[in-house]
């Protein structure tokens, strides 16, 4: 059970973040959304300031600490290509990612949320096993 | 203070992915990849965010604003339409096919610049070819 210690330390700093982030603004925490607001809206400040923070509380500890796995080699740039535009195209038209459906969503039961999750870990789940039959990576 | 607080929020939601090796994607496939060596941390991350999260909005029920807000913004739709279908499908396939999804793939401008800097530039041109569409169908009604 060790390994899954970080994890949840990990998950519970991320449920403490989320709910900080909502008290003090009222708003939800998706990083989708942020993202999006901080290219297509006029008032970019906040989104902007958010994600500088996002790259570097996400980049400091694996660069300083070692994590348990290694980083995956360079993959394909098709498959990196296609993968973004599907996941810029697919959480804009389905209005959110793991965290804005997946954590915060189900955090406050919402039902469009519950069902995105199901709906998007099952076809990551049905993708990653098509993709071991075919020859890219 | 609006600022602070954002830059903080920021800075510790990317120390919990960082923590709970989520900004990895090869910790994340392993997690999506059932039928081979699988990895249930994704669980611990979620199960541990979400608990939190239940707590926190029983007491935003007891909040009249919040703190630096006049009112709450929080989304209120409930019904279940096709977009929110299809844009789950969609999100769940390019997921499955890097293991990136908003959060750990900025993440990776840093921690792996080569595919941080293709996924997100590929994941900006998604999203503005949805906001495109969705001007234009905005014009025609």
């Amino acid at each position: 059970m060790e390994e899954y210690i970080n994890p949840l330390i990990g998950g519970l700093l991320i449920g403490a973040t989320a709910t900080f982030y909502l008290f003090s603004t009222g708003k939800v925490l998706g990083i989708s959304g942020i993202l999006a607001q901080a290219i297509f809206k006029k008032d970019k400040m906040l989104p902007i300031v958010f994600l500088i923070g996002l790259i570097i509380g996400g980049s400091f500890y694996g660069n300083l600490i070692p994590q348990m796995t290694a980083f995956p080699e360079n993959r394909n740039i098709w498959l990196l290509i296609a993968s973004g535009l599907l996941v810029g195209y697919g959480t804009r038209l389905g209005s959110g990612c793991t965290s804005g459906h997946g954590v915060c969503g189900i955090s406050r039961l919402s039902p469009r949320s519950i069902i995105a999750t199901i709906v998007f870990i099952s076809s990551a789940m049905i993708t990653v096993y098509i993709v071991k039959f075919l020859p890219i990576n | 203070m609006s600022l602070l607080i954002t830059l903080l929020s920021g800075i510790f939601f990317g120390l919990g992915l960082a923590y709970s090796e989520m900004t990895n994607p090869a910790v994340v496939l392993g997690f999506l990849d059932i039928t081979g060596n699988w990895n249930p941390s994704l669980i611990f991350v979620m199960g541990g965010a979400i608990t939190i999260g239940l707590m926190g909005y029983l007491i935003r029920n007891r909040m009249s604003r919040p703190w630096l807000a006049l009112k709450w913004a929080i989304p209120t739709r409930r019904d279940i339409d096709a977009p929110l279908i299809k844009g789950s499908i969609l999100f769940g396939i390019g997921w499955g096919l890097s293991g990136y999804c908003p959060g750990p793939g900025l993440t990776a401008l840093v921690n792996n610049p080569y595919e941080g800097i293709v996924f997100i530039v590929a994941l900006i041109a998604g999203s503005a070819l949805f906001q495109y569409q969705s001007k234009n169908t905005t014009k025609l009604q």
